[in-house]
């Protein structure tokens, strides 16, 4: 994982669910040209933040050994804009899985209450809106693509993506 | 209960309309999946997922699309045409499958018009019943 798009995880079961947090900043550059005026955060870092989070699900249910790389996007649905201050939390939850891929379905909120943000201004449960719905498809790519070699090292699960899991005890199973 | 072959071929056209975002009038018997309907192989795992979920049943991938795992082989893959021991090997691996047209020309740009809708049909048929 070359750059990370998530803050931290806030719930975690192995090889079932993960819920992770995005708080979203008018100090993301991107967000000054998109639009001017009117920053909203664009769909496809929605869609990015899902597959980090649902990806880091899918590589830790076989401890991250697997090179696990999006492979589709089934379903992205947005009903709502992400504006600059919004916490994001990001649900997803696991399919099914084989030895050559799988398949998550996810959604992501905005407001009401985040477990373990109990300071801060996080609102009451009714407050809740939904952004997104997003269902993605993952390769675990040595499994699945006829002849092709790829490197030996497992290239996104890299260490740069260690601080994020440390704190939901999952850093002691990465390679 | 058994379901009956129509009941069949209308929920593997929805799973199909979902999983390769088409529309139901274009998934007949006789499309092809990845000719007719577009699909790709990382769609043929979604749609393996997708049947299991709406049948109830577990599908090993290899068994309905057993193609994949057969051509880096060269046993069965020889000068872009199948040999005639990989057309042997579909036979046996893919019963559910019409072979006669491929077996005249085994040419392996055209391996992808076996994958018809109607083959998915007959491998669930042969399963359920």
């Amino acid at each position: 994982m070359r750059w990370i798009w998530i803050d931290k995880f806030v719930e975690f079961e192995s090889g079932k669910r993960a819920v992770s947090v995005k708080n979203v900043t008018l100090a993301e550059e991107h967000l000054h040209d998109h639009f001017p005026g009117f920053p909203v955060m664009p769909e496809s870092l929605c869609i990015e933040a899902m597959a980090q989070t649902a990806g880091i699900l899918v590589g830790q249910a076989r401890n991250f050994e697997e090179k696990v790389i999006l492979a589709k996007i089934k379903k992205a649905v947005f009903f709502d804009f992400v504006k600059p201050g919004d916490t994001l939390r990001l649900e997803a939850t696991i399919e099914s899985i084989t030895a050559e891929a799988a398949s998550t379905c996810g959604k992501i909120t905005c407001g009401g209450s985040t477990p373990s943000t109990s300071s801060g201004q996080a609102g009451s449960p009714q407050d809740e809106k939904l952004i997104a719905e997003i269902d993605l498809m993952f390769s675990h790519i040595d499994k699945n693509i006829a002849g092709k070699e790829f490197p030996e090292e497992n290239f996104v699960f890299t260490d740069t993506f260690k601080m994020l899991i440390r704190g939901i005890g999952m850093e002691n199973k990465t390679k | 209960m058994a379901k009956s072959r129509d009941e069949i071929f209308k929920e593997v056209q929805a799973v199909l309309v979902d999983a390769l975002g088409v529309d139901e009038e274009e998934v007949k018997p006789e499309s092809t999946l990845m000719g007719d309907l577009g699909a790709e192989s990382i769609d043929f795992l979604d749609i393996v997922f997708r049947l299991e979920k709406a049948f109830g049943f577990k599908i090993a991938r290899e068994e309905l699309f057993p193609i994949e795992t057969m051509m880096s082989n060269p046993e069965f893959v020889k000068d872009g045409k199948m040999t005639a021991k990989g057309i042997a090997e579909i036979k046996a691996k893919m019963p559910h499958t019409d072979l006669s047209a491929f077996e005249k020309n085994p040419d392996m740009n055209k391996l992808g018009d076996l994958f018809t809708v109607s083959s998915i049909v007959n491998y669930i048929e042969t399963k359920i019943k």
